[in-house]
Parts: structure tokens; C-alpha cells; sequence
């Protein structure tokens, strides 16, 4: 495709001109700003960026991170997965509208996110009693942030998955029940194997996605130090206090387990390819 | 893509065990769980914005500071949307038809605002361009004020929704049959008017489904824009940070009028999102 749109040596300059712009518009936008966060980091040296990341603060905020993540993960990818079974295979009244619902976490601000479980679980909320009764707390505690964290990860899985379920089409399944398998043994030995690539992909967006998540939890967490600080809201409150390396360090190290992602992510395209 | 055929519709044979409630049971769990999750959550803040009636609403929004945050985020939304539909096309058009050194890294650098938290990429944005840094010093002696300005909102906004409109319209342009541009060329066009006349009629619901992903991202983003806007009532506060104000100042009333606004713009849009792609899918049929 390397000469598709070069018809003699003309194009040969406008082809320049193109590329060049792209480049620099990527490299300013994008490239730049990311790479500034490196030398500002370790401006004072790669062991105050190490002792402030070991401080008790950064990492029972990191920890809390990871594990909203992971529980973001988890049933996303299982009710991710039912929900595209069931909007590719399923035909139903209102299908449409459950199709158009699944993308609003990507466009809903994370402030309201945060907010709306605040006014569904706090004073005077609809679900404020039934709480209460069960003597738990959802507002500025982690049931509250887990929530957010769902809602705002909820459309990645699905979304990979539905394309590629799709076009596997329902040709093995129906062979595997007529050979006589199970609803629950097709799934597990042809549906779930032939999608495992996408929502391996899906996962792994997810995880990204509720890794960095801040609007939402800040809001509906209370951004209790030592309770429910996340990692970006550490970072947040480093930045407003001055602790200027402590903020740094932090961010670089979740831009780091970002492109590591990427990088997962780019590794298993290109296998995806060679196959 | 292939057309929808539910098992149901087929003659095959029935798994062991009893199809039809299983098939009942998958569907009544997807929608409990998105009813849960997104319907009822979303319902709350609309309600808690309409308790008032109408009349409470207009007096909730018939504010300075909330008007000015409104129209700050429309505004910068409308033309960071221009910007991010006109280059991310460009990057898609350069990544699929053009072959030159350091395109696959170039490829992965467009995801990398996708999955870098937007606080940290505000955070970036304030390192290269704060008033202490140097280019901001730099910039600010020319008398260029970036940050804690509208600018600041726009690159911010261009930032996180840049792999947008790339990534909608890429894999229209790699289907794209190249022999139709040929045939362009070998007729004399230029290559303007080739894309012009044959390839952007085609990339259109692409192009539009990702100018309006990108316009109903920004009007929510609040992450990378709380630290560069600067954040100043009528000046430099969107309407995101404006309900985060309300929300800390114990106004949830008022909050949530304004988050009524957003939310009813951002159904609009993926609503509009919705058809679109479905137009295109009758099409191809």
C-alpha cells in the first residue's frame, strides 16, 4: 500500500508535507508532555523519587488503587461478557436502547458519576435506608468508590468482545451441542476460547481505566487520607500541599504502569496479527 | 459485519438441560445489571434535579457562574472538537496510506492518552507550560498565557480525546478499496480532490461518530482540566468543576441542575452515535 496514493514524483512532496505535520502534531501534543514528567521526577535524584514512593501514605493509596482496579476487573469482565452474549445472541424488545445505554459511562462525567452515588446513598437517598439497616457505609467509605469505579470501567469489555462474538458466528456452538455438550460446557470449551483475545484486550482497558479514575471517587470517597485516597487522589493533595516530588513520583509511576499496559496491549495485537 | 441470527430463529438441536430458561436467566441478569448500575444511579441525579419543578431548575442555572462554566465548556468543546476531527482524520489518513520510519511507534503513541489517568496528563501539561517551567516563562514573556487560561482547557481536551477520531476512522480507511482513488488519479484529480470527492463521502458517519465521541468526552473531562484551568468563577471554570464546587459547598440542588444540562447533551450524543452506526450497518447489509 506504500505508493497507493503517490502518482509520480508530485505527491512525493505533499506525502512529505503530510507525514511531517502528523509527526509534529503527535509529538507535540502527546510525546512531549509525557516525556517532561521524566527529568521533572527525578530532578532531585532517583532515591527521593524511591523514598517517596515507599511512604505509608503513597502506598496504602496505591494499594486501595490496585484494588479497586482489580474488583473493576472482575465484574466487569463477568457481567461484560453476559451482557454481550446476550446482546449478540438474544434478540428482544428494547434491545436498541440497552445497546445505546452500555456507552453513557464513557461520556457521563466522572464528577456526576461520583455525585449520583452520592445522592443514591446519602442523607435522604433512595437506597440510604436499606444501607443503614444493614449497617454498612457506601458514601465516603470503599463500597461507594468500588461503585464508581465499575460504572466508569463498565462498557470496555463488552464493547471488545460483542465485534468478535459476532463474527465467530454460532456455527461450533451448535455443533458442540449436537455433540451432545452442555449450555455451560460450549461456553467454556468454544464460545469463551474463540473471545479470549478480546477480552483479554477489554481487561486490560479496564484496568487502565479504573487505575486512573479520580473525578468520580474524589467525589463519592471524600478523599479520607490513609481511607479512601486512591493514588491520583495522593497526587492531587501532594500537588495542593507542595510536596512536589512526592506528586511527581507518584504520577510517573502510574504513567509507568500505563504504558506498560499499552505496551501489553500492542504485544497481543501483534500476535493477533501473525495468527 | 454478519447479521444478528439469535439460536432461537435456527433449527438446531437443544443443549442438555433447559435452553430457554438459560437464555431468560443470561438476559434477566445483563439488564438487573445495567438497571443497577447505570439506570437507576443516573435516575437519582435527575430526580434530585427536577425536585425543585422547572421553575427551581431555571433558578438553579439562572446563575453567573453557572452560565459562564456552561458556556466555557461548550465553546472549548466546540473547538477542540474541530481541531481533534481535522488532525485525528490527517493521522488516520497518514497511518493507513502512507509507509515511513517510526510509524508503528507513532501508531502506539496515539493510545497512550487512553490509558495515562487525566490527572496525570493535566499534570504534564502544567510541567511543560506552567508559569515557572520554562517554556511557560518563555511564553509568558511573548505575553502567551496558556495555563490557568481557556487554552490550557483546549490543549487538555485535545490531549485525552486525541485517539478518538483516529481510532474511528483508521479501520473505515484501511476497508476503504483503493482502486477508487486510483481511478481518481489516473483521471487527473489532485490528491485533494481525490479525498475530497471519494474518500471523505465514505469516511463521513466515521468521522462524524468520532467528532461526537469527542465533543460528549470533553464536556465531561474534569481530571486533566482541574489543575491547568485555573479554575477562576465566569472565567476559567467548566461546568464539571463547577459541580464539584457545589457539591463541596453543600448546594447538591444546584449541583445537580447542572449536571442535568450534561447529562441531557450527553444522551443526545450517544444517541445520535447510536443511529449513526446503525445507518451504517443497514448500509453495508
Amino acid at each position: 500500500m506504500a505508493t497507493a496514493a503517490s502518482p509520480g514524483k508530485r505527491m512525493a512532496t505533499s506525502q512529505k508535507v503530510l507525514i511531517g505535520i502528523v509527526v509534529l502534531y503527535v509529538t507535540l501534543l502527546v510525546a512531549v508532555p509525557v516525556l517532561a514528567l521524566f527529568p521533572k521526577a527525578f530532578s532531585h535524584g532517583l532515591v527521593a523519587v524511591v523514598q517517596s514512593l515507599v511512604q505509608k501514605d503513597a502506598l496504602v493509596a496505591l494499594r486501595l488503587t490496585v484494588l479497586l482496579a482489580l474488583i473493576a476487573v472482575v465484574i466487569n469482565a463477568v457481567f461484560g461478557l453476559v451482557l454481550a452474549m446476550v446482546l449478540v445472541r438474544q434478540n428482544f424488545w428494547g434491545k436498541s436502547v440497552v445497546n445505546a445505554i452500555i456507552n453513557l459511562p464513557f461520556v457521563v462525567s466522572p464528577v456526576i458519576v461520583g455525585f449520583m452515588f452520592l445522592v443514591l446513598f446519602g442523607k435522604n437517598g433512595w437506597f440510604e435506608p436499606v444501607v443503614n439497616s444493614l449497617g454498612f457505609r457506601v458514601v465516603f467509605s470503599w463500597p461507594g468508590m468500588m461503585l464508581a469505579t465499575i460504572f466508569v470501567s463498565l462498557p470496555f469489555v463488552c464493547r471488545e468482545v460483542m465485534p468478535v462474538l459476532q463474527e465467530q458466528g454460532i456455527e461450533h456452538e451448535q455443533a458442540a451441542y449436537t455433540l451432545g455438550a452442555s449450555r455451560w460446557q460450549t461456553f467454556w470449551r468454544v464460545t469463551l476460547p474463540g473471545v479470549r483475545r478480546a477480552l483479554l484486550y477489554g481487561v486490560t482497558l479496564t484496568f487502565a481505566r479504573a487505575m486512573g479514575e479520580f473525578g468520580a471517587i474524589m467525589v463519592v470517597g471524600g478523599a479520607l487520607i490513609g481511607k479512601t485516597e486512591t493514588s491520583t487522589l495522593y497526587i492531587f493533595r501532594a500537588l495542593e500541599e507542595r510536596m512536589y516530588v512526592a506528586g511527581y513520583s507518584a504520577a510517573l509511576l502510574l504513567a509507568v504502569i500505563s504504558f506498560a499496559t499499552l505496551i501489553l496491549l500492542e504485544l497481543s495485537k501483534r500476535r493477533e496479527v501473525k495468527d | 459485519m454478519a447479521v444478528v441470527v439469535a439460536p432461537q430463529q435456527v433449527p438446531i438441536p437443544k443443549a442438555r438441560g433447559e435452553r430457554p430458561w438459560g437464555a431468560w436467566g443470561l438476559r434477566t441478569i445483563a439488564l438487573v445489571y445495567l438497571a443497577l448500575m447505570i439506570v437507576v444511579p443516573l435516575s437519582a441525579v435527575v430526580a434530585e434535579g427536577l425536585s425543585g419543578g422547572l421553575g427551581g431548575l431555571w433558578h438553579d442555572l439562572n446563575k453567573f457562574s453557572a452560565q459562564g462554566a456552561l458556556f466555557l465548556t461548550l465553546w472549548t468543546g466546540a473547538i477542540m472538537t474541530v481541531i481533534n476531527v481535522v488532525m485525528g482524520t490527517l493521522t488516520a489518513y497518514v497511518l493507513v496510506r502512507y509507509q515511513f520510519p517510526g510509524k508503528a511507534l507513532l501508531n502506539a503513541i496515539i493510545d497512550m492518552p487512553v490509558a495515562i489517568p487525566t490527572l496525570v496528563s493535566g499534570l504534564m501539561l502544567v510541567i511543560l507550560l506552567g508559569p515557572q517551567e520554562v517554556i511557560g516563562k518563555w511564553l509568558d514573556a511573548v505575553g502567551i498565557h496558556i495555563i490557568f487560561n481557556w487554552p490550557a482547557i483546549v490543549i487538555a481536551l485535545l490531549f485525552t480525546t486525541f485517539p478518538l477520531v483516529v481510532r474511528a476512522v483508521q479501520p473505515v480507511l484501511e476497508e476503504l478499496e483503493i482502486d477508487q482513488e486510483e481511478a481518481a488519479y489516473s483521471l487527473g484529480a489532485t490528491q485533494w480532490q481525490t479525498f475530497r470527492h471519494v474518500m471523505l463521502p465514505a469516511l463521513r458517519p466515521a468521522v462524524i461518530s468520532g467528532g461526537l465521541l469527542t465533543f460528549a468526552r470533553a464536556l465531561g473531562e474534569f481530571g486533566s482540566i482541574v489543575l491547568v484551568a485555573g479554575n477562576l468563577p465566569g472565567k476559567t471554570l467548566t461546568a464539571p468543576v463547577y459541580i464539584l464546587g457545589e457539591i463541596e459547598s453543600g448546594s447538591p440542588r444546584s449541583a445537580s441542575a447542572m449536571s442535568l444540562v450534561l447529562l441531557t447533551i450527553s444522551f443526545v450524543m450517544i444517541i445520535l452515535l447510536d443511529w449513526l452506526q446503525r445507518r451504517r450497518m443497514a448500509r453495508r447489509d
